[in-house]
């Protein structure tokens, strides 16, 4: 089966330093991969580089189609949502404001307004806040927000760059329970980047490692999870 | 006390002109973090082509919608060509260009209508309404296009898409194109915007201090000093700090200090914003980066 | 992109080690300026000594703006005070004419520390604008109905063009060329003085990296208003002889034109270069020559192109652009 997304030999990097050096790594429709690694091994900028957001060269396909080198707007009208790290939302618009702007690229007005209903029926907190503006929201929500946003815009593809930082754990769980509520009902394939290796290794079945901007192990899930070696030397536990 | 009143209608007329021009600036400013220096001259030379097509037979309002339209695509034309390859230089950089626009236009308008002072007509009745001593038709006209205007910008801002694209792309690039908008258009269109709305203001300003190519310098500064007042980064208070710019310069230089020195109540108080409270009455706290 | 070419402006600035052959470039250039007032028709004369004000007031503008990185569109109103200050004293008070730049010049160096020391507060674009609005304001100031008596009012003041002393064979406009060039010597020689050692890396640093530059012991607020003074006051001396030479002071010839033009020619010359301010004075003073027979707007037209052009194309100005050419030919010859 094709993969969904499909990178080759990527490297990426910020001004003149360099980052990744040469990553593969796929991820087939419907399913759910973890990038794992320390700070600073790439993990960010991996999914940065996948949406051309950073400067970066190699092969990125979407269905079989190449996307490198083709700019942000358009990667994300053919079907990729990306949560950036920091959630961004639009902080002095409101919630109901944000959402709609996830379904920007969307002409569709009933879709848009079914599309909202799911995720207010994902999050109940958000239709509780929907006129609240997004900055005064606390950090679980704003992450709740985050992820409704991205979803407005049906995408096949989820990119979520740490979605439980600085979360509290109760908060963690329900955000994650719901991320497999997600792709279950709505087969969103979830590449995930999680400095909580745990918590990713129990949502994936796929994980990749990167050290230093090197991929050093990949594998199914719950092999990496059983491996102690692994877990002590790279994972932390 | 008849004086008084006078000077507070004439001054909210003015204010009117300048609350334009002030929220055109900051429309840009809220965009780039850029102040357009050569915002009032753009809004003259719209005037000037308004003039010409005026003088080519066409009614008042159909030259003055046609004008619009025409600032509209020079604004957006403008941005993408001479602005956006600055995207990413030094301030100076493009404080520069900002007045190489700004003496361009300047010289365009002498060199093709020349520098000779040209009457511009008012849409509104010569007669003041119900023949009062305070307010006359055109000043009423123009606080009324104001009000209008502004509504429009309101309506479309808060309640349509694209505006709502506008005002995200304008907050957060980045997460902007994490959702599909195309950031260079919208601040393209922000462009054109702030054109059109200029030209609003040249054209209502033109009938009182008659078209030359030198008739909006003071006025640009007025609209400076309104939106520092009000909060270069509100434009809600932009458009009040015009408004109240053109009534404190009416009322000072009629009571206080002199019309002839009104120009340096303005310098006064952009001076005096930018160093003891640059955010103005009702912008957010600006931090300097290190 | 213009950043690094402006940074790159500065370290290839003319503020260095002289070498003998940049001396003898000096020497030669010199010579001929010292000849050409004997060749020439007396318009000439007239326009090459503005140039050289011109010079010595881009010098000004270029050491705040180009290597303190202090954005002023209002340095107009400098030129202004100094002409100003000429001019008065000249005719109320008798002073004869080669006293009066000194005074010229105090007055701007203290008016320009003292307007300075707020502008510590304003940054790059605020202080533009800040001084965007000096520059509109200056003429109506210059017109204000209380100090008529002094400043002539719209009007303004004539002075008389004074004759060569000691009964020397040069008429007024040769003596004058000379006299200006004296004092553009003398301040060009002060100036690079000043910005090709301590200081000058000084006001770089500060420019550049504001906050290491305090880290290492450098007292920014003193220097930047002290740069601020030391700029207004070269303006000013400009703007004094710009006075003598013109015979006339009127509000209407300090207009945001001025400032602009001014501008134009620290950019057009070169920013952050010494050289830049002798070919920004000759840019400015010969285009509208040229353009003047195309239309009165034309000399503007071709300000605002240059403008731009140079931001994209050559943001260095002339004198980068002489400077790459001689290094090119330098490397040749070494072959």
């Amino acid at each position: 089966m094709a993969a969904l997304l499909d990178v080759r030999g990527l490297k990426a990097g910020y001004g003149a330093g360099q980052v990744l050096h040469g990553i593969d790594f796929a991820l087939e429709d419907g399913g759910i991969a973890a990038i794992l690694g320390a700070n600073g091994a790439g993990k960010t900028t991996t999914l940065r580089a996948v949406c051309n957001m950073v400067r970066s060269a190699g092969e990125v396909r979407l269905s079989g189609e190449r996307i490198d080198g083709v700019a942000t707007e358009d990667i994300v009208r053919r079907g990729v949502a990306h949560v950036p790290d920091g959630r961004g939302t639009f902080a002095h618009l409101t919630v109901e404001e944000n959402l709609r702007l996830g379904a920007y690229t969307s002409r569709d007005k009933a879709a848009v307004a079914a599309g909202l209903d799911t995720a207010y029926g994902y999050f109940p907190r958000l239709a509780e806040r929907r006129r609240q503006q997004a900055g005064t929201l606390s950090g679980g929500e704003q992450q709740m927000l985050a992820i409704s946003r991205a979803l407005m815009l049906r995408p096949r593809l989820l990119l979520l760059d740490e979605p439980s930082f600085g979360l509290a754990p109760l908060i963690v769980e329900e955000i994650f329970a719901i991320m497999r509520k997600i792709n279950r009902e709505q087969k969103v394939a979830i590449l995930l980047v999680e400095q909580n290796a745990g918590l990713a290794l129990a949502l994936a079945s796929h994980a990749y490692l990167l050290e230093t901007g090197r991929l050093v192990i990949s594998g199914p899930a719950a092999e990496i999870r059983r491996d102690e070696s692994i877990r002590r030397s790279y994972l932390g536990y | 006390m008849e004086a008084f009143w006078h000077q507070v209608f004439s001054g909210l007329a003015a204010g009117g002109v300048y609350a334009s021009l002030a929220l055109a600036l900051v429309m840009i400013y809220q965009a780039t973090h850029l102040v357009n220096f050569a915002q009032g001259e753009m809004a003259m030379f719209s005037t000037y082509i308004a003039w010409a097509l005026i003088q080519a037979g066409l009614p008042y309002w159909a030259a003055f919608f046609l004008t619009l339209g025409i600032a509209f695509a020079g604004g957006i034309v403008i941005e993408r060509v001479v602005i956006r390859p600055l995207a990413g230089s030094s301030v100076l950089a493009v404080v520069i260009v900002f007045i190489g626009l700004l003496v361009i236009f300047n010289a365009m308008a002498g060199w093709i209508f020349s520098y000779i002072v040209k009457t511009f007509p008012s849409p509104f009745p010569a007669a003041a309404p119900f023949g009062n001593k305070y307010i006359g038709s055109h000043e009423l006209g123009v606080i009324a296009v104001t009000l209008i205007v502004l509504v429009l910008l309101y309506l479309f801002f808060r309640h349509t898409k694209l505006g709502l694209a506008m005002r995200a792309a304008a907050e957060n690039p980045v997460s902007s194109r994490l959702v599909g908008i195309r950031v260079g258009w919208m601040l393209a269109l922000g462009w054109g915007l702030a054109a059109a709305v200029g030209a609003v203001a040249g054209m209502m300003v033109a009938p009182i201090v008659f078209l030359d190519p030198n008739m909006m310098s003071g006025i640009l500064l007025y609209a400076f000093a309104g939106a520092l007042l009000g909060g270069i980064d509100n434009p809600a208070g932009a458009v009040f700090g015009g408004f109240a710019v053109g009534v404190l310069e009416n009322l000072i230089g009629a009571f206080v200090i002199g019309n002839e020195l009104k120009l340096s109540v303005a310098l006064a108080l952009i001076v005096g914003v930018l160093v003891v409270r640059p955010q103005g009455l009702f912008g957010q706290r600006l931090v300097t980066r290190v | 992109m213009h950043d690094s070419t402006l940074k790159r402006a500065v370290t290839l600035s003319g503020a260095q080690r002289p070498g003998k052959e940049r001396m003898l470039l000096i020497a030669a250039v010199l010579l001929v300026a010292c000849v050409l007032p004997l060749l020439l028709p007396n318009y000439r004369i007239f326009q090459l000594t503005l140039a050289m004000i011109y010079a010595v007031a881009l010098l000004g503008l270029n050491m705040l703006t180009g290597y303190n990185g202090q954005i002023s569109l209002g340095h107009g109103a400098f030129y202004a005070i100094g002409a100003y200050v000429a001019a008065i004293l000249m005719d109320k008070f008798d002073v004869p004419y080669w006293a009066t730049l000194p005074a010229a010049g105090l007055v701007c160096l203290v008016v320009g520390f003292l307007f300075g020391l707020p502008a510590l507060r304003l940054e790059g674009l605020y202080l533009a604008l800040a001084t965007f609005a000096l520059a509109v304001a200056t003429p109506q100031l210059l017109k204000y109905k209380l100090i008529d008596d002094w400043t002539g009012g719209v009007q303004g003041i004539v002075i008389i063009k004074p004759d060569a002393p000691f009964d020397l064979p040069l008429n007024p406009d040769q003596w004058l060329y000379y006299f200006t060039l004296a004092v553009t010597v003398v301040m060009f020689v002060l100036g690079w003085n000043l910005l090709r050692g301590r200081i000058g890396r000084a006001l770089v640093a500060i420019r550049d990296h504001p906050i290491a530059a305090e880290t290492m012991g450098i007292n920014a607020a003193l220097y930047k208003s002290l740069t601020f003074g030391v700029s207004a006051m070269y303006t000013g001396i400009a703007g004094a002889l710009g006075a003598i030479v013109v015979q006339f002071v009127a509000p209407d010839s300090f207009t945001v034109f001025l400032s602009i033009s001014l501008l134009v020619g620290v950019v057009v010359g070169g920013l952050a270069s010494i050289w830049g301010a002798v070919f920004g004075g000759l840019f400015t003073q010969f285009i509208p020559n040229v353009a003047d027979s195309i239309s009165k707007a034309a000399p503007w037209a071709i300000y605002g192109v240059v403008l731009i052009a140079c931001m994209y194309l050559m943001p260095d100005g002339i004198a980068g652009g002489v400077r790459r050419l001689w290094l090119r030919l330098r490397s040749r010859t070494n072959r």
